[in-house]
């Protein structure tokens, strides 16, 4: 699997291209700033991209900007984007086109190295990676005034922030110690309790998951 | 040597008077046209204002009337070391209505035009005295030496207050000329005079500048012991905190070293510790750096951390930017502090279950409302976050205001003057 890193900080750049082929990534390019992710998304096609919100030249939000950029040049390019800070302002803005292969997390996850290297394969597979922040966020703002979330039992609540991340059936089974047919029970009483529509695709689920939790702001 | 010096004064002397007379006149036949014309036109342009054509003429008209007025500035300098202090606003570049208006809202353009009616009147007295205390007398010399003769064919003519009709009474006025001729060393004061006079109207007040520096005073001292708790609270921050726990994570991973062969699945379970320690340290910076300087603010500008900040709030909060630009950094930094500030205060205390922020940009100010639904009741008090907010304002000049009746809704707005790039 191809992957083109941006991060800026040599130190951790030299880190996470270690962790990757660690993991049997291959290492396109590892690039430092804005104009040269620009040209190597666009010139290498990867698999994924794994890009700091934080580049130079302008150390604004410039590396957010080129991944949402060759998005739109390239639908569902998929990118993993990783920052000191995480806002659901950005979140909702890489989530926006609604075609999945998004990936938002904070630095700090890349410590769990066998996580990080999951999110990036679930990111490259069109599947959704978001940090546990965000979505602690996003359902500690719904619940304050939302009926459907205040019916779910605390083990559903934990299931729906688990899918909301991203995680597979499978994934959340083997965190929550339970059986995959556990977790299909309680998602199927989650979409029922918060009248959603089921999917069996995994990515639309997270992603109808999210937009229920983001909507009315 | 001492006739010579004093010879040499004396021509000295002669020459101060005849420029002083000169620079009168000059003053005398510029000033009376200028003023006249300057306030004639003012007055009628911003007479025009109600149906339209002022608001295009009058900041034109008022620029002249400045240049006149800071040529003045110029000469009173140069001339006579009188200083004049100019205390205009700064106008805005754009549309001439938003000027006219800034203009018209600006004490000293009103100044300029009370200094015109003074400087047709009495200014263009004080200038003209020094040329007649020079012109008059040779005049009446004139009149002593033959002069009179066809001067009073018709029957008689007046030098001041003597009627000339012979040569004695010619001689009279040629006495008068001498005595008036003595007084011409007191044309460099008059013209002195002329300037002082035009400094006390066209000045900016004592008063004034005064009250300035006491504001300013103030605002300096808020500004540097808001920022020394601020580097306080940081220290203590950041030594109880990260720093400790780097210690703690050097400490064990210290201990890891030496149990490595010894106890391995102790090690690994102080491992864990060590980077339990590394993420909790790193959480504890990050919020750190948003009390110092928040990420989205650094990368998006102020429209942008204000909506990040409003994701973050438990209350519903709309947000609404029109900003052509960004503001410098400290201003942005102030702006989004005391817009955090207030929407704290209006979670925790107003009890509101929506809340509305505006933030716009015009006449050369930023503007930011923060408006909820709540019960009402805010007041900037001492101890209140609002006085805070104040302080925090007053070092860039911006100002609070707080309406908040009981039972609600409340509405606090900050403006701060500022421009964008």
């Amino acid at each position: 699997m191809r992957v083109v890193l941006a991060e800026d900080l040599f130190l951790l750049r030299d880190g996470l291209v270690r962790l990757l082929e660690a993991h049997d990534f291959e290492i396109a390019a590892a690039v430092e700033s804005g104009p040269e992710l620009t040209r190597a998304l666009a010139e290498l096609e990867p698999d994924v991209a794994v890009v700091d919100v934080r580049l130079p030249p302008t150390h604004t939000d410039e590396g957010l900007q080129c991944a949402l950029q060759a998005r739109r040049n390239r639908p569902g390019l998929p990118v993993l984007v990783l920052s000191q800070h995480v806002e659901q302002l950005y979140a909702r803005e890489l989530l926006a086109d609604g075609s999945g292969g998004v990936g938002y997390l904070l630095k700090d996850r890349v410590f769990d190295a066998e996580q990080f290297v999951d999110a990036v394969r679930r990111v490259a597979g069109g599947g959704t990676a978001m940090d546990p922040q965000v979505i602690q966020q996003l359902l500690s703002r719904r619940a304050a005034d939302d009926r459907p979330l205040a019916r779910l039992t605390p083990r559903e609540l934990e299931v729906l922030e688990l899918m909301a991340q991203g995680r597979s059936n499978a994934a959340i089974a083997g965190q929550l110690v339970v059986t995959e047919r556990a977790i299909a029970k309680h998602t199927s009483n989650i979409f029922a309790k918060l009248d959603l529509e089921v999917s069996d695709d995994d990515n639309r689920r997270v992603l109808a998951v999210l937009a229920y939790l983001d909507q009315g702001r | 040597m001492n006739t010579n010096t004093k010879s040499g004064s004396l021509s000295t002397r002669a020459r101060d008077v005849v420029v002083a007379a000169g620079r009168g006149f000059v003053l005398a036949l510029v000033s009376l046209p200028g003023a006249v014309l300057g306030f004639t036109l003012a007055l009628v342009s911003i007479s025009l204002i109600p149906v339209g054509i002022g608001l295009v003429t009058t900041p034109w008209v008022l620029d002249r009337v400045r240049a006149f007025a800071d040529w003045r500035r110029v000469v009173a300098a140069e001339w006579c070391g009188v200083l004049i202090p100019s205390a205009y606003r700064p106008v805005p570049e754009g549309r001439p209505w938003t000027r006219t208006y800034a203009m018209l809202r600006d004490p000293a353009v009103w100044r300029d035009l009370r200094w015109l009616q003074v400087d047709m009147t009495a200014g263009y007295v004080t200038a003209l005295l020094p040329a007649v205390l020079l012109f008059y007398p040779l005049e009446g010399i004139a009149v002593a030496a033959g002069l009179w003769r066809p001067l009073s064919h018709w029957g008689g003519y007046w030098y001041g207050f003597v009627h000339v009709t012979d040569q004695s009474s010619a001689f009279g006025a040629g006495a008068l000329a001498l005595a008036l001729l003595a007084l011409t060393p007191l044309a460099p004061r008059l013209v002195t005079a002329h300037f002082r006079l035009t400094r006390s109207v066209l000045g900016a007040s004592q008063r004034e500048l005064a009250e300035r520096v006491r504001v300013l005073t103030e605002t300096r001292r808020d500004a540097v012991d808001s920022s020394a708790a601020e580097l306080r609270r940081i220290e203590r921050d950041l030594h109880d905190g990260a720093q400790a726990r780097l210690v703690a994570m050097g400490m064990d991973l210290g201990t890891i070293e030496t149990l490595l062969d010894k106890d391995p699945a102790k090690a690994k379970q102080l491992l864990a510790q060590a980077r339990q320690s590394s993420v909790d340290a790193l959480a504890e910076l990050r919020e750190l750096v948003r009390g110092i300087h928040p990420p989205v603010l650094a990368e998006r500008g102020l429209g942008d951390a204000v909506r990040a900040l409003a994701l973050r709030l438990p209350v519903p909060t709309e947000v609404n930017v029109e900003l052509g630009g960004r503001a410098e950094a400290p201003v942005e930094a102030a702006a989004y502090f005391a817009v955090s500030e207030v929407l704290t205060n209006a979670v925790k205390h107003s009890g509101a279950d929506r809340i509305w922020v505006d933030l716009h940009h015009e006449d050369e100010r930023l503007r930011v409302t923060v408006t909820d639904n709540g019960k009402g009741g805010a007041v900037i008090g001492a101890g209140s976050g609002l006085a805070g907010v104040e302080r925090r304002l007053g070092t860039f000049d911006g100002v609070l205001a707080v309406s908040s009746p009981a039972g609600g809704p409340t509405m606090v707005t900050m403006e701060i003057p500022c421009a964008l790039s």
